[in-house]
């Protein structure tokens, strides 16, 4: 069917408002399948792992019963991990999608950048070296994470911000950041070797519901700080120029949002170590999955999110040998990254 | 909607050390059209940056309706000044209509619900730029003509009274440089939108502009009508261009023949080019 062109504007009025709506019910729709498949996911993951636990038991542990036997695997095996799973993947999908919007390229994700890499050694230093733990890491884990993002933005500023400058040097930090915390690893005392895979490639073994509070509060804390300011960030993909001709502060929102990547990035870092690539894949995909020029961020959170479950599921009882979720989550990212490079290759710019 | 009035008093700004503008002074003429000429790295783009608040003067200030912009909230600022940049990009993959409603981004706080009377500024926008039929189209796709109308719609649906424009018709073949000319001054004449643009062609300028301020070398060298400010002395003085001025016979507007040193009609201009004698005859 050939609709004719509106002719006035009163013509196209109708028009742009139906368009509009059905684009905003698309996106609620969109939103609303992710939660279900987290939601899903999070369920299954409570019920079957090496031994299957049916729905109705797993009601009564989350309830608070005692049921022997469930009561230990779900309550104390499965369900911190799920949550701290659910709780890091959220973090690193909004934060990587956030400073992948700010910077104007799929290639500026934290992990890519360095930011991860400067609150994992962070931590790292501060378990190994200081003896810390608990909160206090976590903080750690933040001042690691700014140092780094103030370094990066100090080393690449010159009369102005260049993206491609920028991801250049964050990607020397990073590899200069993660070769300390190899070096500082080989110092720790008596490690085991899933400790060391933590804080190496990112894992949820051993997980613990205690961490799971420093972790909420940070998402609940510095996402809010992102999702207040996501039609600013949304305006930034426009260009600095543009977006400022529109109203946004640009330095002070820039400031309110690398804080709030910082903060969920760090957050998550210090309690599951870099689990690699998921602030770099969640972004992308959720952008494929809304369509070009779409908003992004809630959408990149519920996938980093179901990366992270899934890829911990699968590292666990799906592939032939039990990997933490971060050689999972690598060997998705790697591909990506390789067709990211060829692609900047073809262009002769970087992304 | 009427025209706002914008100055600039004693205006100094740059880029770190250097001073690009010095101590400029200049007005803009309310619901005018003002076409800013001057020749590569004179400043024109530092002023139009410095006018819209993306450059913060060293000194000075710029006025909108005699307050200073520099001390107005940017969100309110941006819902009576808007901007086009040079060049701007938009988002791979994002629709024209989808793009113009951006421009109504100062006419929302972090929490208001988008309202009819967006729908109704987008829609106008769109309308009397020509871009109501691709509004489903994606950027990318568009010709160069049709992408700068659409950032024009956008600026549009910002719904503001003085626009800004950094070179609106670079890297457009003349029918569409043209084109977006004739629609600046439909818009111009329908809702008195003040119009400031830098444009490197002399002669749209002249015969667009109700008024050209010629800089040079982060002055202002002349201010005026076309007919005051588009004279051989001044070509000579801001591009260090021998020319002949000549009446435009399909406007009536001042129009520049630069003169070249291959002219076979023009022997003289075969030296040097300052040390040339301009036969300036203003016809």
């Amino acid at each position: 069917m050939i609709v004719s062109p509106p002719r006035t504007h009163a013509d196209l009025i109708p028009q742009l408002s139906h368009q509009r709506r059905r684009r905003e019910r698309r996106r609620l729709q969109i939103v609303a399948a992710l939660a279900a498949l987290l939601i899903a996911g999070g369920v299954l993951t409570l019920m079957v792992g090496q031994s299957t636990t049916p729905l109705h038991v797993v009601l009564r542990v989350l309830s608070g019963e005692d049921v022997p036997g469930a009561s230990f695997t779900v309550g104390t095996l499965r369900l911190p991990r799920m949550t701290l799973a659910v709780l890091a993947g959220l973090s690193f999908g909004l934060g990587g999608a956030a400073c992948q919007t700010l910077l104007r390229n799929p290639l500026a994700s934290p992990d890519i950048i360095g930011i991860t890499a400067g609150s994992g050694a962070a931590a790292v230093l501060g378990i190994v070296m200081l003896q810390w733990s608990g909160a206090a890491i976590s903080v750690l884990a933040i001042v690691g994470g700014l140092g780094t993002a103030l370094l990066i933005h100090a080393l690449a500023w010159r009369d102005g911000l260049s993206g491609a400058r920028l991801i250049l040097i964050g990607i020397g930090i990073a590899a200069m950041l993660n070769s300390v915390t190899a070096y500082v690893l080989l110092q720790a005392p008596a490690w085991s070797l899933q400790e060391a895979l933590r804080w190496l490639t990112g894992s949820v073994n051993g997980a613990r519901l205690g961490q799971a509070l420093p972790l909420l509060t940070a998402l609940l804390t510095f996402g809010s700080l992102l999702l207040v300011r996501s039609r600013d960030i949304d305006a930034l993909r426009l260009g600095d120029d543009k977006a400022a001709a529109l109203g946004v502060r640009l330095g002070a929102v820039r400031l309110q949002v690398i804080i709030g990547i910082v903060g969920l990035i760090s957050t998550a870092t210090a309690a599951v170590g870099p689990i690699a690539f998921v602030s770099f894949l969640a972004g992308p995909i959720a952008a494929w999955i809304v369509g070009p020029g779409r908003p992004v961020l809630v959408p990149a959170a519920l996938v980093g999110a179901v990366l992270v479950l899934g890829g911990d599921y699968a590292g666990q009882f799906l592939l032939p040998n039990r990997y933490p979720v971060g050689v999972v989550t690598g060997a998705l990212g790697g591909p990506y990254l390789l067709y990211l490079i060829v692609r900047m290759n073809r262009t002769g710019r970087v992304a | 909607m009427t025209g706002s009035s914008l100055s600039a008093r004693n205006l100094t700004a740059g880029y770190g050390d250097r001073t690009v503008l010095q101590s400029l002074d200049l007005d803009v003429a309310k619901g005018g059209i003002t076409a800013i000429v001057g020749a590569n790295a004179c400043g024109k783009s530092t002023l139009l940056r410095t006018m819209s608040r993306l450059l913060v003067p060293a000194t000075g200030q710029v006025l909108l309706n005699g307050k200073s912009i520099h001390h107005t909230p940017p969100r309110a600022l941006a819902q009576r000044l808007g901007l086009l940049p040079q060049s701007p990009t938009a988002p791979d993959g994002m629709t024209v209509a989808d793009l113009v409603s951006r421009g109504r981004h100062p006419h929302h706080g972090m929490l208001s619900r988008w309202t009819a009377a967006d729908d109704a500024a987008v829609a106008r926008a769109m309308t009397v730029t020509g871009t109501a039929d691709l509004a489903e189209r994606e950027i990318d796709a568009l010709s160069g003509g049709q992408r700068q109308r659409v950032w024009i719609a956008m600026a549009l649906a910002q719904q503001t009274d003085v626009l800004l424009l950094d070179e609106p018709t670079t890297f457009l073949d003349i029918a569409h440089q043209i084109e977006v000319l004739d629609l600046l001054v439909d818009l111009n004449r329908a809702d008195g939108t003040t119009i400031v643009m830098v444009l490197h062609d002399l002669n749209l300028a002249a015969r667009y502009a109700d008024r050209i301020l010629a800089l040079a070398q982060g002055h202002l060298h002349a201010a005026g009508t076309p007919e005051d400010v588009l004279t051989s002395d001044t070509v000579r003085h801001v591009f260090g261009l021998a020319c002949q001025i000549i009446t435009d016979p399909v406007s009536g507007k001042p129009m520049m023949l630069p003169r070249s040193r291959h002219d076979r009609t023009a022997p003289r201009v075969m030296k040097p080019l300052r040390s040339v004698p301009t036969k300036a005859s203003p016809t």
